[in-house]
């Protein structure tokens, strides 16, 4: 006798979701259970399961950190889409945007004792490819599966 | 230990061996608690030895690496030395695309770590 749905009835998770996040680091886990879960749901290896999770956490940490300058009373919108080939997800926070190619490399000598600053080549490193609005509060990620 | 601490924590030959407790420990919730447990151990030592054992982490952010640098740093301030041991592949990939796999003297395994220390 099972406590619950069957396996093959419990509802799918959900593919797409536009999601608001008030607190940091508290609102992090769900988003990224919530996409992992279609993640896994489609397939994907744990190399990108990896991949998501750190990306989401160092999107949505630049977001509230940086963009909002940790202030309590701004939000980060997040979407996400997962797709048999593809995972999409945006990020964007309340802040005036920011330029990405002004970042310094976290990698220069004289960087790399700095406690801070490679959330950005992060997301670089792990995602297909990575693209920000005009004005540089959004920025969105595109993964694709690996072949 | 603090009762709700996070680490397991043991003395071997002079080296203060850290263990994470459970897999998301070094998500940011946890970070800056864990950063002040080792920080406390590091005040403590006249020359602290340490070696991060990071067999129960299947998770790793920037945030995590600059308290593994502010750790380094402190560490070197007092004279000592650290040594990091069993980072799984996906994980060892982060210190590599960061650069940081060069900063910090990086083991395969804890008792190889150990030996290091002599």
């Amino acid at each position: 006798m099972s406590d619950g749905p069957a396996e093959n009835q419990r509802p799918s998770p959900r593919q797409t979701a536009s999601v608001r996040l008030h607190r940091f680091p508290e609102d992090l886990p769900a988003v990224q259970n919530e996409v992992l879960e279609a993640v896994s749901a489609h397939e994907y290896p744990g190399a990108s399961e990896f991949a998501l999770r750190l990306v989401l956490e160092e999107a949505i940490s630049n977001a509230f950190r940086h963009g909002n300058k940790s202030k309590p009373d701004l939000h980060v919108d997040v979407e996400w889409a997962v797709e048999p080939d593809r995972v999409v997800i945006s990020v964007e926070d309340q802040g005036a945007g920011f330029d990405p190619e002004s970042l310094p490399d976290p990698t220069d000598d004289d960087r790399l004792e700095l406690p801070s600053g490679r959330g950005v080549m992060l997301i670089h490193a792990y995602m297909t490819d990575v693209s920000y609005n005009e004005r540089g509060n959004r920025v969105t990620m595109v993964y694709k599966r690996p072949s | 230990m603090a009762a709700d601490s996070r680490l397991r924590i043991q003395s071997i030959e002079s080296v203060t061996q850290v263990e994470f407790i459970d897999r998301n420990i070094l998500d940011e919730a946890n970070i800056q608690a864990i950063g002040e447990e080792i920080s406390e151990l590091i005040a403590r030592a006249d020359t602290p030895n340490l070696l991060l054992s990071f067999s129960n982490v299947d998770h790793l952010s920037s945030a995590a690496l600059g308290a593994l640098i502010t750790i380094n740093n402190k560490v070197k301030e007092k004279g000592g030395a650290l040594r990091l041991a069993n980072i799984d592949p996906q994980i060892y990939e982060v210190f590599m695309i960061t650069k940081l796999n060069k900063l910090f003297d990086i083991h395969e395994s804890r008792d190889e770590a150990m030996e290091s220390f002599a």
